[in-house]
């Protein structure tokens, strides 16, 4: 086909939305995208550090598997970033932005560490826990209750106002923290109640709860009717409306579910893990669980991987910068680097780029 | 009551330089809104500007060099590490069409991690550190009164950026297309804008602004290298000033003032007005900007004013093939 170029000038490509691409082929581009992103960070590390790249990658490695030791606390925190993922997945199914997942969080921790500390050691064990339990929970799906109404009713923001809330969050696990410490310290020594029971490992329990909370959630988001709703209002909410859904009743239940997942990682990371909190029990993992259930397409099974790799590159860049002696905010730059890489390919797995006709076999355009 | 004045001059004196870092980072903030992309990489932005400004000065610091040309030359160091980010940026959501909320947060990640990495090798000497501000970023003649001591010359600045900003957003051709694009990206490409090449500029300009305020507040309001670790949380409550102030960069002059009261009421209030809050307050003092910010954007939901609402096509990618 030859097209008249002489009076148009077409651009020397132009880009088209693919049909869906088979998940092995997309799953190269990412890996591929992964892989060039390490080798960028390696050459990196050359530079800044004088690491040799070999050594680089053989570090990363052995941060995460290089003892047993090293293995469980990667298998827990892989599992304590998903558990939170997991939360949020709901809410960006119906392209609800939480970003609050961090507020979410801390305020169940905070909750749970209220109860042991009004409570612990008058009521029994398992009363005591299920308390915390309850409060972790309420105290969480407020947390996604309040945005939620404010959305359903009159479109608010979401964005900006779950982000507030994890100020409002932080703000009041430090005033607690202070009146709770009469020594003024803020340091909340480890509780000596309200701890779950262990089974084999100390880590095993949460990891297993965290994994058949996976399933469960895979469940209701692909097999209920409820996700089918969440779904379809994520997809427009004018069908979702026009079928009958309503939108804002989905809105606020969904976010209130949000909010409780959040509720019991934070139970979970006070009586199965940390036994205590700080301001900065959550430590930044609300935001990075965005990164795990966005780059597996909101899907829980596919978290599994995306938070065991993010994970991977901060306990790797982690040993590196032990053994470096470098600064330990080195993780975050790796995994910075390495989310540029992967939001980047994201690109080429949507789209195909073109060479447009005019400009193909050698024509030239004048 | 003479008293009561000259603590409250004191408030406000304070209150205003450390106001000025939520200005730049919100005017940045605003220009890349009214393009149509939710920055959330602001406060990595202005880690990186601080430290892209501390490296200048580091270096500079020891030539024989003009203190104005330093100060200018930091400045300007500060501005390109803003505009490599804002790059960042803007290659993957304009071009690559990312989700904005995702990419600003890796790049808040990123940028608050590298910060500190480039930071921690230089915040050794602390009391060395310390001269450098003063000396560079107050005008020569800043000794003969209390509020020239206070503001140095980073905040007229800032004051100055936001105007014309507000200037050019309202009152030019450039303004009213860069609105037009982040309204309506495909009647703005209908007319014949180039709504690409504006979205780049003004992501990038504003990422560069905002990069300004993270050097301002390390050098200029703190005065240490130390400073940087405090950056991130106050970028976002840049974001945040952008949504009290209704996308105005000249009410956010008011706004970001305001602002610096607000998040310094819990140690300067008591002080000022003579009674004694238990130190425990002081938290709860602190959660004012924030709660602040969420019952202006409240209001602003509920009263649908039409010309208080965010940009319609905020955070929407624009595919043109799309249509």
């Amino acid at each position: 086909m030859k097209t008249n170029s002489n009076h148009t000038r077409e651009p020397l490509f132009h880009l088209v939305k693919r049909d869906a691409l088979p998940f092995q082929k997309a799953l190269l581009i990412r890996v591929i995208a992964v892989v060039l992103a390490v080798v960028l960070c390696a050459l990196l590390s050359v530079a800044l550090i004088g690491a040799s790249p070999i050594k680089f990658i053989g570090t990363l490695f052995d941060g995460s598997f290089g003892s047993s030791r090293r293995l469980w606390k990667f298998a827990k925190d892989a599992c304590a970033l998903l558990c939170i993922a997991l939360a949020i997945t709901p809410a960006f199914r119906m392209r609800f932005w939480n970003i609050g997942a961090e507020g979410q969080t801390l305020i169940g921790a905070l909750a749970a560490v209220a109860v042991v500390h009004y409570l612990g050691g008058s009521v029994d064990n398992w009363l005591l826990l299920v308390l915390m339990f309850i409060a972790a929970v309420v105290s969480s799906g407020i947390w996604g209750f309040l945005p939620a109404i404010f959305k359903a009713k009159w479109n608010t923001n979401e964005t900006l106002f779950t982000l507030m809330m994890n100020y409002i969050a932080t703000g009041l696990t430090s005033y607690f923290l202070m009146v709770w410490t009469p020594s003024g310290s803020s340091v909340l020594g480890a509780l000596p109640f309200g701890h779950l029971p262990v089974i084999g490992h100390e880590y095993l329990v949460f990891i297993l709860v965290t994994l058949i909370l996976t399933a469960l959630l895979y469940v209701y988001l692909n097999y209920t009717k409820q996700g089918y709703e969440i779904s379809v209002v994520g997809e427009s909410e004018n069908t979702a409306r026009y079928i009958g859904i309503g939108v804002g009743k989905v809105v606020i239940r969904t976010m209130i579910i949000s909010g409780a997942i959040c509720g019991i990682a934070g139970f979970l990371i006070v009586s199965a893990l940390d036994h205590s909190v700080t301001t900065t029990t959550v430590g930044g993992m609300g935001f990075t669980a965005i990164m795990v259930s966005w780059l597996a397409k909101f899907n829980p099974l596919y978290m599994l991987g995306t938070s065991a790799l993010i994970t991977f590159l901060e306990q790797g860049s982690a040993q590196i910068s032990t053994n470096f002696n470098i600064d330990s905010s080195f993780p975050n730059m790796i995994v910075g680097i390495v989310l540029f890489f992967i939001i980047g390919c994201e690109f080429f797995i949507t789209y195909k780029i073109k060479r447009s006709d005019s400009h193909k076999k050698g024509e030239k355009i004048k | 009551m003479n008293i009561l004045e000259s603590s409250f001059v004191d408030y406000l004196l304070t209150a205003i330089p450390l106001g000025m870092t939520f200005l730049y980072g919100c005017t940045g903030e605003i220009l890349t809104e009214k393009a149509g992309h939710l920055n959330l990489g602001i406060p990595g932005i202005m880690c990186i500007g601080g430290a892209c400004g501390c490296i200048a000065l580091r270096i500079l610091g020891k030539t024989n060099c003009p203190p104005a040309l330093i100060v200018i030359i930091a400045i300007l160091c500060a501005f390109l590490g803003g505009v490599l980010m804002g790059m960042i940026y803007s290659v993957l959501t304009v071009t690559f069409r990312a989700n904005q909320n995702v990419t600003g947060l890796a790049m808040t990640t990123f940028g608050a991690g590298a910060t500190k990495f480039i930071m921690s090798g230089m915040a050794t000497n602390a009391a060395e550190n310390y001269i450098y501000a003063l000396k560079y970023f107050r005008f020569p003649f800043a000794d003969s009164t209390t509020s020239l001591k206070y503001c140095g010359v980073m905040v007229y600045l800032a004051i100055i950026i936001a105007l014309v900003a507000s200037y050019v957003l309202n009152k030019t051709k450039v303004g009213l297309r860069l609105r037009a694009v982040g309204e309506n990206p495909a009647t703005a490409d209908a007319v014949g804008v180039n709504v690409t090449a504006y979205k780049y500029i003004a992501t990038c300009i504003g990422s560069g602004i905002a990069a300004l305020g993270g050097l301002f507040y390390i050098m200029d309001y703190s005065g240490s290298f130390e400073a940087y670790k405090s950056i991130e949380p106050l970028g976002w409550l840049a974001i945040a000033l952008v949504i009290f102030t209704l996308w105005r960069p000249h009410i956010s002059i008011i706004g970001s003032i305001l602002f610096g009261m607000l998040y310094l009421a819990g140690t300067q209030l008591p002080a000022m007005l003579g009674i004694k809050l238990s130190i425990s307050a002081t938290p709860l003092m602190q959660m004012l900007p924030y709660i602040v910010t969420i019952i202006v954007l409240i209001i602003t939901s509920v009263s649908k004013k039409r010309e208080n609402q965010p940009p319609q096509g905020l955070g929407v990618p624009y595919f043109r093939e799309d249509r």
